[in-house]
């Protein structure tokens, strides 16, 4: 009994821990699962005046209503797509942190890739000619090879 | 040719240098509206001043306009409001106000200090009027044709500059157009 309490205490904490956003106890929705799915959301939403925070994390008059919002229309039973295209007519897709895929974004998400890419092959290209070059330097001829195998065995002098 | 590869790198870097270097001069607290061309928004306001115009979609229809978010606890505002009066008289265009994110005695305070160039006022404390435009700041400022739409928008004051040279010039296009 005592273990889950202390167990319960630590996953309380740990929750408390979490909601360290600018959400303020009024803005919060009383459905528990509802308010975790706002919070989700806002991460995901950028404040347009800090705009390299979510308005989760803003402090921002703007993003105030923006989660205000959120939560309303959480409440009228809007799916997350639905606040999230309502958001994107109004504000643009700026306001998601995380840009689509689309032709406008093709580098930005695609090019990391081919940069990778691009450096795998001229590795690839370099270490092969390098082998290329440097295999008849440092091949030996066969009088070579033997003459070192009898150097190894204690033997001497030229062939 | 074997020696041009050698060139790649510096042409890979030059190639990238030149499109990072176009985005540093890209203002990015700047953004497009996502209304450009596109009829004005449903919204629906009541008037700030007691006795006086409130500003809905409907107002916008007909004729050539101007739209100004303003509050009184910015300070850019305070910057470009005297051109307004100034644009009243000379573009001959109305001048509607969308006050944003305000507390009525002060925005009318404020009103009275500075001026009122506006034909109608809507009042919007709660941000309502202002998600449906895509207000992220004030001030902003949106061209309107004569259908309703949204031709042009400003972010941040205006200035003489910007007026003469991008806005009077739309207006005066928008007012041929029919």
């Amino acid at each position: 009994m005592r273990r889950v309490a202390a167990a319960s205490f630590g996953l309380l904490v740990f929750l408390f821990a979490a909601t360290a956003g600018a959400v303020q106890p009024d803005e919060m929705l009383k459905d528990p699962a509802l308010e975790a799915r706002a919070r989700a959301l806002s991460e995901q939403i950028r404040c347009l005046v800090c705009q390299n925070e979510s308005i989760d994390d803003s402090e921002a008059s703007l993003a105030h209503d923006l989660r205000v919002l959120i939560r309303k229309q959480i409440k009228e039973g809007r799916t997350n797509a639905q606040i999230r295209t309502f958001l994107v007519q109004r504000y643009g897709t700026f306001v998601l942190l995380k840009p689509p895929f689309r032709a406008s974004t093709l580098v930005l998400w695609l090019g990391p890739l081919v940069v990778l890419l691009a450096g795998a092959a001229g590795m690839a290209l370099y270490f092969r000619s390098r082998k290329r070059e440097a295999a008849p330097a440092d091949a030996l001829s066969p009088k070579e090879l033997a003459r070192v195998e009898r150097l190894l065995r204690g033997g001497d002098g030229p062939a | 040719m074997k020696r041009l590869v050698f060139l790649v790198p510096l042409v890979v870097f030059i190639c990238l240098a030149a499109y990072l270097g176009y985005g540093l001069t890209r203002d990015s607290r700047i953004l497009p509206s996502t209304l450009i061309n596109k009829p004005a928004p449903n919204f629906d306001l009541p008037a700030l001043i007691p006795g006086g115009a409130g500003l809905k979609t409907a107002d916008l229809k007909g004729h050539v306009s101007l739209v100004n978010v303003f509050a009184s606890w910015c300070v850019p505002c305070r910057a470009e409001h005297p051109i307004w009066a100034t644009v009243a008289a000379e573009a001959k265009v109305p001048i509607y106000g969308i006050n944003w994110k305000d507390k009525r005695e002060q925005a009318t305070a404020w009103l009275k200090e500075m001026g009122n160039p506006y034909t109608r006022i809507g009042y919007d404390p709660d941000n309502k009027a202002g998600v449906e435009w895509g207000v992220y700041g004030a001030p902003e400022t949106y061209v309107i044709d004569r259908k309703g739409r949204v031709r042009y928008k400003v972010v941040g004051p205006v200035f003489e500059q910007t007026f003469n040279e991008k806005i009077l010039p739309l207006i005066r296009q928008l007012r041929k157009e029919s």
